[in-house]
């Protein structure tokens, strides 16, 4: 070998600041990938330590799911019925998704589909403001603008309630709604708009027969989404629902929801009562019902996807 | 100018005067053409040269961009498709359009075929026999029919390109156009595919007036009858595909068809 060849050769495995870099990010990367396994894993493991005490000895699964006599902290006889937290909690994501869908799908077929040029960009802007509104603002609006609007319009004594926490949760979760609901929907080749308006679609039938069900996908995601974060939402329902533990017989009727019954009692409890460990049995819960929402939303996308659409 | 050609039949297509902009950019001028109906006419020219922004002005298409400005006039069968009153799904029902690359709707192969009809049959009930009928029709006449009759209803999507443009073409026939309208239709297919597609286009001819644009000057002196040659915009020359190609009119004309363009 040549000298010059030699001095190549030992060129080829000196490892510059560029080699560092990409396996540093590389590290950082993965890292940052596995993190997410390592947090779920986590959290699951701890709700679980904390709630699994009381699930395998107190626990008794007709009264949590068939009673609503949420007494943990009572003298004569303690008793954890969720039920009524449970239909609390139902009842207002109900209510809100009933609100949000129609609200955010045709907010979000009018800025993908109609609106052109700046209303476009200035309604996309809105509705990202929109979404950034925290909880507690939201909160205080049901408080102090619904809750005497509620009483004022309809005539009933209290405006805390399920029709306040449920519009308000549902005007919450359509931001966001609206905007992976767009995404779903500018995914949607321009080919395809193209094709059934040259067949003679009118703008109306191109979005009902062609671009909707194009991105049925993402539209099941944005639903979904809202639903776990309706669902998983806390301060709305803890200051416009009024937190009282009923089983609604209307939506003019108060109720109380898993999520604000954790949010309002676990700061009162002693570590590793009885009570605490109860509260960590309805956040298993919750967990689990997320995780299932969650499940169920990639069967659907996956069912789609397999059958090529 | 466009030239007028010998037999006096019928224009499908006339268009009067057309001038068309894309904003400020103008990209069509004064454009006169009369294409005769139940013949294929190629459109030939340089890239760039408005081919497609002539053929897209045809059915209306290029409206849906929202900054295109036209005047002037085109007539399909005589009836002036700017005129006010005209509505757009009566303009398309009669012309049809094959793209570029081929475009399936995301629907199964049976409800691509029965797409523009279905939407064109509004208010009346047609059986679900009839509409089978028409599907297989549609798919026999393109040639597809054999290889797709037990996948009706498996995505368009999954077909090969070929089979995909002729499902394109297969999709307009139910709608009964007078016209096609197709844009460079085998420009994404390999020689083979090609030549299938072209010997269908073939096929259709005299039951439709097909305006064809193509790259391909072997493919416009096979298969057409007249060839209009077009030039930033403006049509050059217009006639017999035989006497276009062996003696042209005009020098630009020429330097095209010898390859000076590119
Ligand atoms: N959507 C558009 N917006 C602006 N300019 C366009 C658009 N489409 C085409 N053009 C311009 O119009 C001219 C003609 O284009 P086109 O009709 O596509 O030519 P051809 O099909 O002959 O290649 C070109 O200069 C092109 O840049
Ligand atoms: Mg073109």
């Amino acid at each position: 070998m040549t000298r010059d060849a030699l001095a190549r050769s030992r060129d080829f495995d000196r490892r510059g600041a560029a080699w560092y870099m990409d396996r540093a990010v590389t590290l950082f990367v993965f890292v940052g990938g596995i993190s997410a396994i390592l947090f779920i894993v986590g959290i699951f493991a701890f709700i679980a330590r904390e709630g699994f005490g009381f699930v395998f000895t107190e626990f008794d699964a007709g009264e949590f799911f068939g009673s609503i006599a949420w007494r943990p902290t009572s003298m004569i006889e303690r008793t954890y019925g969720a039920l009524a937290l449970i239909v609390g909690t139902a009842s207002i994501t109900g209510l809100a998704m009933v609100v949000s869908i129609p609200f955010s799908l045709a907010a979000a077929v009018f800025i993908g589909e109609f609106a052109r040029g700046r209303t476009r960009e200035t309604l996309k802007v809105l509705v990202e403001l929109l979404a950034a509104i925290p909880s507690v603002v939201w909160g205080f609006i049901g408080l102090s603008i619904m809750n005497p609007l509620i009483i004022d319009t309809f005539g009933v004594p209290i405006g805390l309630n399920v029709l306040n926490a449920g519009v308000i949760l549902g005007l919450m979760a359509a931001p966001i709604m609206t905007t992976i609901a767009e995404d779903a929907l500018k995914a949607v080749p321009d080919g395809y708009r193209e094709a059934a308006e040259a067949l003679g679609a009118t703008r109306w039938q191109v979005i009902r027969k062609v671009v909707i069900p194009a991105a049925r996908n993402g539209l099941v995601a944005a639903v979904l989404l809202g639903v776990g974060r309706g669902f998983g939402e806390t301060m709305v329902v803890l200051m416009a629902s009024g937190h009282a533990i009923n089983l609604p017989d209307s939506v003019f009727d108060s109720v109380r929801a898993l999520t604000a019954t954790i949010a309002a009692e676990l700061g009162e409890t002693a570590v590793g009562s009885e009570h605490y460990q109860a509260l960590f049995t309805l956040g298993i819960l919750l967990f689990a019902v997320t995780f299932a929402i969650n499940l169920t939303a990639d069967v659907i996308v996956r069912g789609i996807r397999r059958k090529g659409r | 100018m466009a030239e007028s050609t010998a037999a006096p039949r019928p224009a499908a297509i006339a268009t009067r005067g057309l001038n068309l902009w894309y904003g400020d950019f103008q990209a069509l001028f004064d454009v006169n053409l009369d294409v005769r109906q139940g013949i294929i006419t190629s459109l030939i020219g340089p890239s760039g040269c408005g081919k497609s922004t002539l053929l897209r002005s045809c059915n209306r298409i290029n409206e849906r961009l929202g900054y295109v400005r036209t005047t002037g006039s085109i007539e399909i069968l005589g009836q002036d498709i700017y005129a006010p009153e005209v509505e757009l799904v009566q303009v398309r029902k009669q012309v049809g359009m094959v793209f570029q690359r081929p475009n399936p709707l995301p629907l199964s192969i049976r409800d691509n075929i029965s797409f523009g009809h279905r939407l064109h049959a509004r208010g009346q009930r047609v059986s679900r026999a009839r509409r089978e009928e028409l599907v297989e029709d549609a798919l026999r006449k393109v040639l597809l029919w054999d290889s797709v009759k037990d996948r009706l209803d498996d995505p368009a999507i999954e077909l090969s390109l070929e089979e995909q443009q002729k499902l394109c073409i297969a999709r307009l026939l139910p709608v009964k156009p007078a016209v096609l309208l197709m844009d460079e239709p085998c420009s994404a297919l390999d020689p083979k595919g090609t030549e299938a597609v072209e010997e269908l286009i073939w096929e259709l001819r005299g039951e439709f007036t097909i305006l064809i644009v193509t790259h391909n000057m072997a493919q416009a002196r096979r298969a057409s009858e007249e060839t209009v040659f077009m030039l930033i915009g403006k049509v050059i020359e217009h006639g017999l595909t035989e006497d276009v190609f062996l003696n042209p009119q005009h020098r630009q004309t020429a330097d095209y068809i010898e390859g000076r363009y590119g």
